[in-house]
């Protein structure tokens, strides 16, 4: 398996690195042990308060296994779950002096440092019974010895004196550094991801390298302002520079958790229609999970992702102001002025829900012909029907029968790269049926 | 347009002259001051003030998805510490006039945004003397050789004086120009910009550090991406907040939709339950989920067909079946939502009767969950106290004795007992519940709320037995 080779070549150099350092450390011993613990310490405490991806929520505790491969995206700040630790690695990565005394820790200490400090801020999560997450550790021993051996020699022999990159130009080599360094993590991470998930690589690398200019981008200027600041004025700038960056990981925290909420109740809110009995049970969250799987399919971005599964959870919202259901919940053989109506009456109701503007367009122009329609309304609608479909003719080949229907409906109602998608995530996953 | 009261044009002069003064001495500072330094941070300033958008800001916004149109904007205050950085590093006629600039550029809202901006000026640089007078009077630090322990002392005093003159001179225009009540225009103003400040303060003390270093000012440049970052994240929250309490509302308002029979009802149920829990010294956080519980307890109707929620007239055993079973609808609806805890409980058993003969599973006493109890006297009371199509709202002191009269068999008695002591206390004000509090916890009514129109088992329509 491709998957399996990706994740070898990601973990056995990193735990070669991690080896060579640690060996080489315990052998010449530790230069400047106040300022390696200093540092250790910070990224072990980055570590502990790390978010783990175990603990994201999903829409709903009911979300069945089947569909979980279906589940949420990584948020901005989960992407890095651990931005403290992140910036104090390249900070001791980076520094080359500190309170202006030289510093003689070369790139095996710094390794072993970020490794040592790594394996501690794992303890409290494997203690509380979860899984060790590797993957972070790895990446974040190869770009740290990425980082370190593009520095420490440099600084250590006096070339980046050579060079003129003393004084004023010092910062911004070392952004030029870090933004190299930073680029190859995103390389690495939708390396791991695509290995993890199997989905298209480039939309992944797409996601992680618009990622960069967010919290990317400050974890970088955290670490040079880190290292620069230790070697002005000693070890008092880590905590006082920390507090910042700790109330920032602080607030992504709470960021996630309402965002989680936030979701729980959109999906309660999209079960309504079921409980009062107009759609079909579990309809509006298999809609969600296969039409996030078919937009992935078609490369869309994670806020589209996120914008098409809130439209496809709520698309059926309309029908709660009918008066009586429609015989399964099914919209598809309405006249098409009862369907618009419908769908406009959706649209004004996910309006007031305070989600963004795009999901009650896509629930307003659920009824368009396709040609008319954005590209995640059409996703919502193909996928619609085909659950209706395949719900309405039960039996082993009721996914097939439903795809043809589909398919003879390509002139007008659907677009045809959508259901062609739409087979293909069905070939492969089938569960989400 | 509203006219601009004298006493606020007085009241802003005057701010505007303290600052003038403030800043006069700067002339006699001669060619030794560090005027570059001071233009530097000035027009950094104004840049951070002007630029409104950036690329930057629109990718995050971009990935945050769930907000509004506004959230590629940069959030407000986010470069404070290069105020605070100007206030440590320059003499303080110089600090007044570093953040005169940027406030002028900044764009300002109507009404009267030329002198929003011209109060913006004036009590920046009021603040900025004020820290930087502050600094130097805690003693010679040299920031280009830091000693840091001590240099935080001075650097935190500094920060929390320009947070408070602002604090003070934010509360006396709120009181003066936008007619806040005198007693209540500064309350909560200093708590609330405490602690931000405290955080610019260091940032600002760290870019203080790195400007007069061998790196200099790109180094010191660096330290805002982070600060940046972490008001945006902050910004983003809030809003995501906000977000999801128009979802809960929505959730109401969905209900509405089928049955227009009351407005107004969900949110005086919640507003009620907390009074109730208020007056047994419920926790702060408990408050908060009960008040969610009162907003949401009929979110089941919308389980219950619409035809039989607008019936007019007397229900059928049947029917009144199938509309009792709206607790087990809510439950099912909400019990995916984690943050709602025992509200959830409570949804489901607002029905139940302390005597065992209520629904959905004739729970007796204390088996009935404590906010379900709470919920209840609240739903009873709100419905006998506010107007339906078929009879007159009671009087508050006729609805408290039928509940009175009722405890023991249908009510908790203590929760009875709560509810008169709160409307002792507090009196009953239904009218407010929307309009007069913008406590930002809470979700505001739309007031298009449903009623709690569900009859209890034997008793009339709407009535409480």
């Amino acid at each position: 398996m491709t998957g399996r080779r990706t994740v070898a070549c990601v973990y056995v150099p990193a735990a070669a690195l991690a080896c060579w350092g640690l060996a080489r450390t315990l052998w010449g011993g530790v230069a400047e042990p106040g300022n390696a613990l200093a540092f250790g310490v910070l990224i072990a405490v980055g570590e502990v308060v790390r978010r783990h991806p175990a603990e994201r929520a999903g829409p709903s505790p009911d979300h069945r296994p089947s569909t979980s491969r279906f589940a949420a995206p990584l948020l901005p700040g989960q992407r890095e779950g651990a931005p403290l630790g992140a910036a104090g690695a390249l900070a001791y990565a980076l520094l080359g002096e500190a309170g202006g005394r030289p510093t003689g820790h070369g790139v095996p200490q710094t390794v072993a440092v970020v490794v040592a400090a790594g394996l501690v801020g794992l303890v409290p999560y494997v203690v509380r019974g979860g899984s060790p997450a590797l993957d972070p550790l790895a990446r974040r021993v190869l770009t740290v010895g990425f980082a370190a051996t593009c520095f420490q020699p440099l600084y250590n022999t006096g070339t980046l004196r050579t060079w003129g990159a003393t004084g004023p130009l010092c910062p911004l080599f070392l952004v030029g550094l870090l933004a190299l360094t930073a680029l190859c993590d995103a390389v690495l991470a939708a390396a791991l991801a695509r290995a993890r998930t199997g989905w298209p690589y480039g939309p992944l690398l797409r996601d992680e390298l618009r990622a960069l200019p967010g919290i990317g981008s400050a974890i970088c200027a955290t670490g040079v302002v880190m290292a620069l600041a230790t070697a002005v004025a000693g070890l008092w700038a880590l905590p006082v520079f920390c507090l910042p960056l700790l109330l920032t990981q602080f607030a992504f925290r709470r960021y996630a958790n309402v965002r989680a909420t936030y979701r729980q109740t959109i999906a309660s809110l999209a079960r309504a229609t079921e409980i009062a009995g107009y759609t079909p049970h579990g309809h509006a969250r298999r809609v969600a999970a296969l039409s996030r799987a078919v937009g992935r399919e078609l490369g869309l971005s994670a806020p589209d992702l996120d914008v098409l599964e809130y439209a496809a959870l709520m698309h059926d919202i309309g029908q709660l102001s009918l008066v009586d259901p429609v015989p399964g919940g099914a919209t598809a053989p309405l006249p098409p002025a009862e369907q618009r109506r419908i769908a406009l009456l959706g649209g004004a109701v996910v309006r007031q829900t305070g989600v963004p503007s795009e999901v009650a367009v896509i629930v307003e122009r659920q009824a368009d012909p396709f040609r008319e329609q954005p590209v995640t309304a059409r996703i919502v609608r193909t996928v619609n029907a085909y659950d209706d479909l395949a719900a309405r003719s039960a039996g082993p080949g009721a996914p097939l029968r439903a795809l043809e229907g589909l398919r003879l409906a390509t002139a007008q109602d659907h677009e045809p790269r959508v259901v062609e998608a739409l087979s293909r995530v069905l070939a492969r996953g089938g569960r989400a049926g | 347009m509203r006219e601009l009261p004298v006493t606020a044009r007085v009241y802003i002069g005057c701010a505007a002259l303290a600052a003038a003064l403030c800043a006069a001495p700067a002339p006699r500072l001669g060619a030794a001051a560090p005027w570059t330094g001071a233009l530097a941070l000035a027009a950094l300033y104004g840049l951070c003030e002007r630029l409104r958008r950036c690329p930057l800001a629109d990718g995050l916004r971009r990935r945050a998805g769930g907000a509004g149109e506004e959230s590629g904007t940069f959030p407000p205050g986010w470069a404070t510490p290069v105020l605070l950085a100007g206030a440590l590093l320059l003499p303080p006629p110089l600090a007044a006039l570093t953040a005169v600039p940027g406030a002028l550029l900044a764009p300002a809202a109507a009404p009267w945004p030329a002198t929003r901006r011209l109060w913006h000026a004036a009590e920046l640089a009021l603040a900025c003397w004020t820290a930087a007078q502050v600094f130097r009077a805690l003693g010679p630090h040299p920031l280009s050789a830091p000693r840091f322990p001590l240099l935080l002392l001075p650097a935190v005093a500094a920060s929390v004086a320009f947070c408070g003159v602002l604090a003070a001179l934010d509360g006396g225009v709120l009181a003066v120009a936008e007619r806040h009540p005198v007693g209540s225009a500064w309350r909560g103003l200093l708590t609330r910009s405490l602690g931000p400040h405290l955080v610019h303060g260091l940032a600002g003390l760290m870019m203080a550090v790195l400007w007069r270093s061998v790196y200099g000012p790109p180094a010191a440049l660096l330290v805002l991406l982070p600060v940046y970052l972490s008001c945006w994240v902050f910004a983003q929250y809030h809003r995501e907040r906000a977000a999801h309490q128009a979802t809960i509302r929505a959730l109401v308002q969905a209900v509405d939709i089928k049955d227009r029979y009351t407005r107004g009802h969900s949110e005086r149920v919640g507003r009620a339950s907390v009074m109730i829990a208020r007056e047994l010294g419920m926790a702060q956080s408990r408050l908060e989920v009960l008040r969610f519980a009162g907003i949401l307890h009929d979110v089941g109707k919308l389980g219950v067909p619409t035809r039989l929620l607008r019936k007019d007239g007397p229900l059928t055993p049947e029917e009144r079946r199938i509309i009792e079973l709206h607790p087990e609808y809510g439950h099912e609806i909400v019990r995916g939502i984690g943050f709602l805890g025992e509200a959830r409980a409570a949804i489901l058993h607002h029905h139940e009767r302390v005597d065992g003969r209520g629904y959905p599973y004739g729970l007796t006493g204390r088996q009935i969950p404590e906010f379900a109890r709470v919920v209840a006297v609240a739903d009873a009371f709100d419905a006998m106290t506010s107007t339906r199509s078929y009879r007159r709202a009671r009087p508050v002191p006729a609805a408290v004795a039928e509940l009175r009269r009722c405890a023991g068999a249908q009510f908790d008695p203590r929760m009875v007992r709560a509810l008169a002591a709160a409307l002792d206390r507090h009196g009953w004000r239904p009218d407010e519940v929307a309009a007069q509090e913008p406590d930002p916890a809470l979700p505001v009514a739309g007031g298009h709320v449903p009623p709690a129109r569900a009859p209890r088992p034997g008793a009339g329509q709407g009535g409480v037995r």
